[in-house]
């Protein structure tokens, strides 16, 4: 602000006028109506500002989303049939060694993988197949096993799914399902 | 309406303090200082509110940005989300008016009762005065009881010129345009005169 809105006819310490006055009685100043009033240049730049930064915002995720490469990640052997009884539980990393998932049997036979991230905040969720449950002990978020929702705690979206295919009794992680509901 | 203190005509009857600390703006606080100026020689009292200064030396040297002038010149307690109670304005202000109050850790003031000031009211202490050393009204009404005072609305503190909202009745004959604010803490008064030499020299 470089005028004061309360005209009083102030005088300062230093005995100079209000115009060279250091910066600083401009930024914090002691009267009130000066202290609480926003100026329009103010408030426009504010205005300017934050939208230009969403509008940023917006075309970054345009643009990720553009260039997010949709390829299916390659094929990887996870191991055989064998390995994995019902209610057993095997960690893998698919499809970089950065991205750690879990290969479950459920008590019905059925072959499952997800990835082991928390949808909340990407702790590592600990399985618990006896109750059909994984658990995320950071906020104490609940998935069920069978398809990998959420039923208790805060995450909203279930976990990514691992698609599997089993050929000659060897099990292979195919592609990653990203799930929002 | 402006204030003007008399402190000469201050009889240390405590009304003002008690008035005090009935104002809405500071329930249950006294803000008031009310100091005998030489207990062992005299009984003579003084009563102290916050002189409003133009320029509030309080509010230039806090730190949190807590103290704020109203539009109206009154200078208000520290606002209570903003003051860290680090007493800078204690120790600046060149009259000794904030309050630490610990217990809340800050700064309290005299506002001039800025809840009754502000609708047309007088002060808490110049309400109950009997002797009228505290005295709320327009100054043609002062002018005209006190016949032989005069207001002043300007101090010398060290290098610093004060100019008040609140002004100090002083002898109508002296020529004095300021009070020195600090020149009676040098020289005590002797024997039992009270008569300290505020008045400034004439420039």
């Amino acid at each position: 602000m470089s005028h004061s809105l309360n005209e009083q006819d102030r005088e300062f310490p230093d005995g100079r006028p209000e115009s060279a006055q250091p910066r600083w009685r401009q930024d914090f100043p002691t009267d009130e109506p000066e202290d609480q009033a926003l100026a329009r240049r103010e408030f426009t730049k504010f205005l300017i500002l934050t939208s230009g930064a969403f509008v940023t915002g917006q075309c970054w995720i345009g643009a990720m989303s553009l260039l997010r490469d949709e390829r299916r990640p390659p094929e990887k052997r996870l191991a055989s049939e064998s390995e994995v009884p019902v209610g057993g539980v095997l960690e893998f990393r698919y499809p970089t060694e950065d991205d750690p998932c879990l290969l479950l049997r459920l008590r019905d036979g059925r072959l499952v993988a997800y990835g082991q991230q928390c949808s909340h905040l990407s702790c590592a969720v600990i399985p618990n197949p006896d109750r059909g449950r994984l658990h995320c002990p950071c906020h104490n978020g609940t998935f069920e096993t069978g398809e990998g929702r959420p039923i208790a705690g805060p995450p909203r979206r279930p976990l990514p799914r691992i698609t599997l295919d089993v050929r000659d009794g060897v099990i292979y992680a195919t592609g990653v399902e990203l799930r929002t509901v | 309406m402006e204030f003007f203190i008399d402190p000469a005509r201050c009889i240390g009857c405590q009304a003002c303090v008690h008035a005090c600390s009935e104002c809405e703006t500071h329930k249950g606080h006294s803000m008031i200082h009310l100091e005998y100026v030489d207990r062992s020689a005299s009984t003579q009292t003084v009563p102290t509110v916050c002189m409003h200064c133009e320029s509030p030396t309080c509010a230039d040297v806090c730190p949190a940005d807590a103290i704020k002038r109203s539009g109206d010149g009154r200078v208000m307690t520290a606002r209570k989300p903003r003051c860290i109670a680090c007493s800078n304005c204690v120790l600046a202000c060149p009259f000794g008016v904030p309050k630490m109050m610990a217990e809340f850790d800050l700064m309290m003031k005299c506002d001039m009762c800025y809840d009754r000031t502000s609708t047309g009211r007088k002060p808490m202490c110049a309400t109950v005065c009997p002797s009228g050393a505290l005295f709320y009204g327009p100054r043609e009404e002062v002018e005209q009881l006190r016949k032989r005072s005069r207001p002043v609305n300007q101090f010398q503190f060290g290098q610093q010129t004060l100019r008040t909202k609140v002004n100090l009745m002083v002898p109508r004959h002296s020529q004095a345009e300021l009070l020195d604010v600090t020149a009676a803490m040098h020289e005590p008064p002797a024997g039992r005169s009270i008569a300290l030499n505020v008045l400034a020299p004439e420039a």
